[in-house]
């Protein structure tokens, strides 16, 4: 008994889906399921592991998720381009559910495809960069007398400094944004990933998402590679991608499903 | 795809987890699926990659963090 596992949705167009896509979230052969000039990339994937349940339970194991996420990555990315990714873990009960969905929503779907066609998404992250030598302890100056006093007010000196810093490149990273969404068809910022989750100890001041035109691809790499320059000793600027246009895949209509939107 | 040319400096060797999960979990059309997972919601996918960072070797061994709280 399987599932049927949703990658993306695309034109049903006369170019076959490339014949050599990678292993799906089960290790499956990822195939496709038509309805209304449309196509859906699809896996089956196996009922015990993939009922909502299972799921969730899944998601709190951190090997299980990243392989999984993983996975649904290489084969939205293996599309090249003109699919629209579907949210991880999009699972239907069979073929004839992703068919009824593609119908339910054909002309949401195509508006969709037609905003990301010839267009593709770039990440561009910029952290504030603290790696200055000159933040070491300056022990020599201090006056003998009120070393207390002294201590504390070179803190407080200090820690303006840090303030005044942080603040600058906060606004240089608005600038960042604000120049790359002028290249960008559309733009938006994904929430800055704690240090944690990046390894770096400096703070992330921009975690932004671009999607550009395929004849503004250079000019947009052009403009990442100035900025670096330009905020060079204040900001690192780092640029990912490209991606599949995960963060700006939407419907123009409500999300609801084929069988009636089941509210949560 | 010429178009993706892009100075050697600029080109991305391996895709970072977490700017995966941004996309993976957080992107992507959303559309109800019969059994579609209720993660649509920023906060618990930032359990979720938080809860994955404390456990996954391969980001720390790469991460710079020479004394950072990283994980255990």
């Amino acid at each position: 008994m399987t599932h049927t596992w949703l990658y993306a949705v695309a034109p049903a167009g006369p170019d076959p889906l490339p014949p050599d896509l990678p292993g799906g979230v089960a290790d499956e052969g990822p195939r496709t399921v038509t309805a209304d000039g449309l196509l859906a990339v699809v896996g089956s994937v196996p009922t015990p592991d993939f009922d909502s349940d299972t799921l969730q339970r899944h998601l709190g194991e951190p090997q299980w998720l990243e392989r999984t996420a993983r996975a649904h990555h290489r084969v939205v990315s293996a599309l090249g381009g003109r699919a629209l990714p579907v949210r991880y873990g999009t699972v239907y009960r069979d073929d004839d559910r992703v068919r009824a969905l593609l119908t339910a929503h054909a002309d949401g779907f195509r508006a969709a495809l037609a905003g990301i066609a010839d267009r593709t998404e770039w990440g561009v992250k910029a952290y504030q960069d603290r790696t200055d030598p000159d933040e070491g302890d300056e022990e020599d100056g201090a006056p003998e007398d009120r070393p207390g006093t002294a201590y504390l007010l070179r803190r407080r000196s200090a820690r303006d400094r840090a303030d005044r810093a942080l603040a600058d490149a906060a606004e240089r990273a608005r600038q960042v944004h604000r120049t790359l969404a002028g290249l960008a068809d559309r733009s938006t910022e994904h929430p800055p990933q704690p240090p944690e989750a990046t390894g770096v100890r400096d703070p992330m001041l921009l975690n932004g998402a671009y999607l550009v035109h395929r004849s503004r691809a250079a000019e947009f790499a052009r403009a990442v590679t100035g900025l670096q320059r330009l905020h060079g000793p204040v900001l690192r600027v780092e640029l990912t991608g490209p991606w599949p246009p995960y963060s700006f895949a939407d419907l123009p209509i409500g999300p609801s499903g084929p069988s009636g939107g089941d509210a949560e | 795809m010429s178009a993706y040319d892009l100075a050697p400096e600029l080109r991305q060797h391996e895709v970072a987890l977490v700017d995966l999960l941004d996309r993976v979990l957080a992107g992507g059309v959303v559309i109800a699926g019969e059994i579609t997972l209720s993660i649509a919601d920023v906060d618990l996918v930032r359990i979720s990659l938080r809860a994955l960072i404390a456990s996954v070797s391969s980001l720390v061994a790469d991460g710079p963090t020479a004394d950072g709280g990283a994980g255990p």
